[in-house]
């Protein structure tokens, strides 16, 4: 197992280093920078600025020093918010962003399963073909659109939930935001349990459990879930990097405080060091969640482990 | 859909009974056969109907409302949608009419696809058949940058280019497709190792012809089928991004309009002028879903086993 472990991080290395890479030198090559002002700057005081930050170095040995300071952990100053660090920023809002991913990645998982198995195991009712339906609005409709319609339904028209902002973050505050990131991967995964539970249960295997006089509540928990599952867990690995990813547009949309709204306003600002330093965190954290389901897969498919 | 086999049957002799006119036993070509599965599927004539209508509205549509989308009208601030002020979408709070606002962010987000859709998949079609084509170790190398391309959170990418490109949004999207053609390249690749295999590139070997004419020539126009249908879902894929970005305050920007910008505005009125986010955000839902079908359409379409 742990020889699986160290060839996985083993392979996304060269991968993290080239996306490094790239981000450091796109961003390097935009025209403009972190301290263009309204009002232009004094030459000396740009001069002495650049000097600070070593921004008159030249490019390659900036990336030298800028990779081995990330090899310490140290994702370098902020160029727009001075007193905050990259790392502090990003360490301020990382609670949120967590609390709100990873309550949008449970009712993925439970919801997405829990309705694709509804719909294999009453295929073609009315019920069915209801789940389908919202599944395919979920997977159509962007999620900068549902927000606002149901801030308008459920925040303005019903007034029965806060239409922005963290609150005490309570699931009052959350429900919305965590509806909405979750909802396309309830949408996606349900198909793929669907799809796959449906296989399963022509199989052989559940033929037999079924001629032996199990149950059909055991049968489809004890006998067919697990092997059904492979799918949907293969699923989870990318759907961790689009809750990431998503998360970055409904933080902007409720107003929520995690590292999403530092990524926006630093894009906006062009603070190259907040941008760079973001995107290898979100990175980082996609790989991570990556590995993560890849070691549930390994329990799941006993195949994987041995290759 | 096998459900509705028979139907289906009804449907194809009711549609392609013209097909009859043709004499017999002349051969049809791949891309003839699809067509005349196209046109039998219900769901996606209709949605292929819904969808040119709002491309002739976005492109004639402007010329006609009486109003144009930046001047605002000075009697109407905030104005709801009504029939006798000739404002039918009603106006924003800037007095401007919302239907040629409309129109007119529809246009910029159609363009902006097809700039993009456009550019993946020139790039795609072309970088997975020289791969496929070439084979060996040019294949694996050429596949290696695929995967690693792959591993890299998309969305950030798109808002680094976005930060390094500013303001100009045509080429932005150009660079957006230059993002987006991997799956792309993926497909014709696999479809390109199989195709080279054939006695027709052989023949064309055999006399003489050089590899890339063979690329071009040969191989290329066999690959209609997975072009088109990947193509069709690329569209819908950048239109969401284009609204995301524009959304977020990075894409197309005022005096211009999109989709996306005007959804954002809308969202910011909600509870007082509601219409600003419904009529634009109806649009680009009822675009989307049309655009859907029409790719389910068109797999279904060319590749029949697959239903």
């Amino acid at each position: 197992m742990l020889t699986f472990v160290l060839k996985r991080l083993a392979s996304t290395i060269p991968v993290i280093l080239i996306a490094i890479t790239a981000c450091f030198f796109i961003l390097r090559l935009a025209p403009g920078g972190p301290f263009d002002q309204e009002r232009a700057l004094p030459p000396e005081v740009l001069a002495n600025l650049r000097a600070y930050y070593h921004l008159d170095d030249s490019l390659i040995v900036q990336y030298f020093r800028y990779l081995g300071r990330l090899a310490q952990l140290d994702l370098g100053p902020s160029f727009v918010t001075k007193d905050f660090t990259v790392a502090r920023q990003i360490g301020i809002g990382l609670p949120y962003t967590l609390i709100l991913g990873g309550s949008a990645f449970l009712l993925a998982i439970v919801g997405g399963i829990a309705a694709g198995i509804y719909g294999a195991l009453y295929q073609n009712r009315s019920a069915d073909y209801a789940i389908a339906a919202i599944a395919m609005t979920g997977l159509v409709v962007p999620n900068f659109l549902v927000a606002p319609i149901l801030q308008l339904v459920f925040g303005v028209k019903l007034s029965w939930l806060p239409v922005g902002g963290w609150g005490d973050g309570s699931p009052r505050f959350l429900f919305l935001p965590v509806l909405v990131l979750a909802l396309p991967h309830i949408a996606r995964i349900s198909r793929l349990m669907r799809g796959s539970l449906i296989e399963t249960m022509n199989a052989n295997f559940i033929k037999t459990a079924t001629a032996k006089g199990i149950g059909r509540r055991r049968v489809v928990l004890k006998h067919a879930l697990r092997p059904a599952l492979t799918p949907v867990v293969s699923y989870l690995g990318p759907a961790a990097g689009y809750l990431l990813t998503g998360s970055i547009v409904v933080e902007q949309i409720f107003g929520l405080p995690g590292i999403g709204r530092y990524f926006i306003n630093a894009a906006l600002n062009r603070d190259y060091g907040m941008v760079l330093g973001t995107v290898i965190f979100y990175m980082a954290l996609i790989v991570l969640l990556n590995l993560l389901v890849d070691l549930a897969y390994a329990w799941l498919d006993p195949k994987v482990r041995q290759r | 859909m096998t459900l509705y086999a028979g139907k289906r049957e009804a449907l194809e002799d009711a549609f392609i009974g013209r097909d009859d006119e043709m004499p017999r036993g002349k051969p049809r070509s791949v891309t003839r056969d699809a067509l005349r599965r196209f046109r039998a599927n219900k769901a996606a004539m209709t949605a292929l109907v819904v969808f040119v209508l709002i491309v002739l509205a976005a492109i004639v549509g402007p010329y006609l409302v009486p109003y144009d989308y930046e001047t605002p009208d000075w009697e109407a601030f905030t104005a709801p949608p009504s029939i006798e002020s000739g404002h039918y979408f009603g106006t924003d709070q800037n007095g401007r009419d919302l239907l040629a606002r409309t129109l007119y962010g529809t246009r910029v987000s159609l363009l902006v696809a097809l700039i993009a859709t456009t550019v993946s998949v020139i790039v795609g079609v072309l970088y997975g058949a020289v791969s496929g084509f070439a084979g060996g170790r040019i294949d694996s190398a050429m596949m290696r940058f695929v995967d690693v391309m792959y591993a890299l959170p998309y969305i950030l990418f798109v808002i680094l280019l976005m930060v390094m490109f500013g303001r100009n949004v045509f080429l932005l999207f150009a660079a957006i497709g230059l993002l987006e053609w991997l799956t792309m390249a993926r497909i014709v690749r696999g479809q390109t190792l199989s195709l080279k295999e054939k006695e027709f590139v052989e023949a064309a070997r055999a006399a003489g012809v050089s590899s890339f004419a063979i690329i071009l020539r040969h191989i290329v126009p066999n690959l209609v089928g997975p072009v088109v249908i990947y193509a069709s879902l690329t569209i819908p894929e950048i239109v969401i991004t284009e609204s995301f970005l524009s959304y977020l305050g990075f894409g197309v920007q005022e005096p211009l309009t999109s989709l996306g910008t005007l959804i954002s505005e809308g969202t910011g009125a909600i509870g007082s002028a509601d219409w600003l986010l419904l009529f634009p955000g109806g649009v680009l839902v009822t675009m989307l879903l049309a655009l859907a079908f029409i790719g389910d359409g068109l797999r279904d379409a060319f590749d029949p086993k697959d239903r």
